[in-house]
């Protein structure tokens, strides 16, 4: 489904990102981990279209997306959260999820303006899409509150609940689980798989938390200094010497 | 209904105030809040709604005076032409500076439409029929052979206008274009990962406050019937920003209230003579210390607590 091949980023002197080439299939949970500053966030804005790669080329359902902006990307069935929790606190939780469909909405800014028909129309399929992922993500109770006043663990919800507006094949989730207590990160990720299971969608996961990433991912790919220093099952890639030399030995995550 | 009542209020005040009000200087004094009201309206849209902060919008309202103006003076075109005219020639201003200020945030943004003001002041004064002392004559609104001419007519047009516009304000606050324009005043990057064209839609919210404050523009002129450049100086511009700050950025009844309060304090304040200019500052610096997000915000704030705790 998703083809990353031979990408390279640098930012000045910088070397983030070097030669990473993996695949995502479809329906799998993948895992990006690595220690801080390893590239994990890097690569996810450049498959996202808000970096270009200096070298490299993503495939997205055989359509080749390395030059698009992420406007594009968002429209071809990509989307994603944040690591830092990027949602509209001035907007209501009902109104940030109905910004996520933004992109498959097209009343102009005229028809808005006057409300005709045709935008009244989808205004209203625009409410009754947003309520029921709402509901489906357990915050339709909250619609009515700013979505900053929200606690973090309830933010990170609505963030997926945007991205899922969207109507995404894939979906990549920047660090969910931070900032998260043990229980919540266990509802997260029975969460997750549900989306996958029943939603169908793919998953890209970076993730700190060795428990979560363990659980839950079908594959994982390791950077370290921004190149990839292995792939593969939760369990071969416990068991790779040089991931457990370069990363998880020092910290005994296990 | 509940949700209507302002709308309700609001025209019942515009319908009896002339009729109660018959004295045209007092009668000219809510024409001119209008005009302010029709300014300070673009520029909440523009900086409460969409977060992009102008000390530029006398520009646009220099643009709309002087080009509907000399089109309907000069040319001959119906005055009701001359306002579209004015808008069009305003809306490629607003792209003009929006593409170089699509790079800017923040103070960097106000300084480069500063600029922007400051290069319209100039080019009505050196360019502008007139020059620095301006010119006159210029025909009043009229509508297919009718004719205003009355204070009253001409309140009733400049505060239908205002009507008719927060109506379409808030059709576009309340619409997929209105809250993508909300979401990238809180976050860009979130913004540009749900879809949303960032610069294309700051570029469509210049245009919207640049059209709003045209129609002030060209209203003006016809209304005043003379014009001359110092109507349209930074002056202007800071004094819709004052209006848009104390009446409440956040919320665009909050540019109805600044704009009447900045319109017609001085006209209170008159009796003091010399002491109008200090009491005046006084007042607006008791705004900012205790009423910092504006009027309008502040009160409904507090009304929303009386609510729950009666409930």
């Amino acid at each position: 489904m998703l083809k990353v091949d031979g990408i390279w980023k640098t930012f000045g002197g910088i070397t983030a990102l070097m030669d990473v080439s993996f695949e995502v299939k479809r329906g799998e949970i993948k895992a990006v981990i690595g220690p801080n500053g390893a590239g994990k966030t890097t690569l996810f804005n450049v498959i996202s279209g808000v970096y270009k790669p200096d070298r490299g080329t993503i495939f997205f359902e055989d359509r080749r997306i390395d030059s698009l902006g992420p406007v594009k990307i968002a429209k071809l069935g990509i989307s994603r959260t944040f690591q830092n929790v990027e949602l509209y606190g001035h907007l209501t939780v009902l109104e940030n999820v109905m910004v996520g469909r933004y992109a498959r909405t097209k009343a102009g800014f005229f028809s808005c303006g006057f409300r005709l028909p045709h935008m009244v129309r989808e205004e209203r399929e625009i409410r009754k899409k947003s309520e029921e992922i709402l509901e489906y993500v357990g915050l339709y109770d909250k619609k009515d509150f700013l979505a900053s006043e929200l606690p973090i663990g309830l933010q990170r919800i609505l963030e997926i609940g945007r991205a899922l507006a969207t109507e995404p094949k894939l979906i990549m989730f920047d660090e969910p689980a931070s900032g998260l207590n043990d229980s919540e990160t266990k509802n997260l990720s029975a969460f997750i798989k549900k989306l996958r299971d029943e939603k169908n969608i793919t998953v890209i996961l970076v993730e700190h938390d060795m428990g979560l990433v363990m659980d839950i991912s079908d594959n994982i790919v390791v950077l370290n200094f921004g190149e990839k220093i292995a792939e593969g099952t939760p369990h071969e890639v416990k068991n790779n010497k040089l991931v457990i030399d370069a990363y998880l030995g020092e910290e005994e995550h296990f | 209904m509940k949700k209507h009542i302002n709308y309700l209020v609001f025209i019942i005040l515009i319908i009896l105030f002339p009729i109660f009000v018959t004295e045209n200087y007092t009668l000219s004094i809510g024409i001119f809040a209008g005009i302010n009201t029709l300014l300070a309206m673009g520029l909440s849209l523009l900086m409460g709604y969409a977060g992009q902060a102008s000390l530029g919008q006398a520009g646009f309202y220099g643009i709309g005076a002087y080009v509907s103006a000399i089109l309907a003076q000069k040319f001959g075109i119906p005055v009701v032409f001359s306002f579209c005219l004015a808008a069009f020639v305003s809306a490629i201003a607003a792209v003009l500076l929006a593409i170089p200020a699509l790079r800017l945030k923040g103070h960097y943004l106000a300084v480069a439409t500063l600029g922007f003001g400051e290069i319209i002041y100039i080019i009505l004064n050196e360019l502008g029929p007139g020059g620095p002392s301006g010119f006159g004559d210029i025909p009043n609104i009229s509508f297919f052979g009718y004719k205003l001419t009355s204070s009253r007519e001409y309140f009733y047009f400049i505060w239908g206008t205002v009507f008719v516009l927060i109506i379409f304000s808030y059709n576009i606050i309340n619409s997929r274009i209105g809250r993508a324009m909300r979401a990238i005043h809180d976050t860009e990057i979130g913004s540009s990962a749900m879809g949303i064209d960032v610069s294309g839609l700051k570029i469509k919210a210049f245009i919207l406050s640049a059209v709003y404050a045209s129609i002030a523009g060209s209203f003006y002129a016809h209304y005043v019937t003379f014009i001359s450049p110092t109507s349209f100086s930074l002056f202007q511009s800071i004094l819709i920003l004052t209006m848009v700050v104390i009446g409440g950025a956040s919320n665009l009844w909050g540019a109805v209230v600044g704009a009447v309060i900045i319109t017609v304090l001085p006209e209170l304040l008159r009796k003091f003579e010399e002491l109008d200019v200090l009491i005046y500052g006084l007042i607006l610096i008791f705004f900012l210390l205790f009423l910092r997000k504006g009027i309008v915000p502040t009160l409904a704030e507090i009304l929303k607590k009386k609510g729950n705790v009666n409930a």
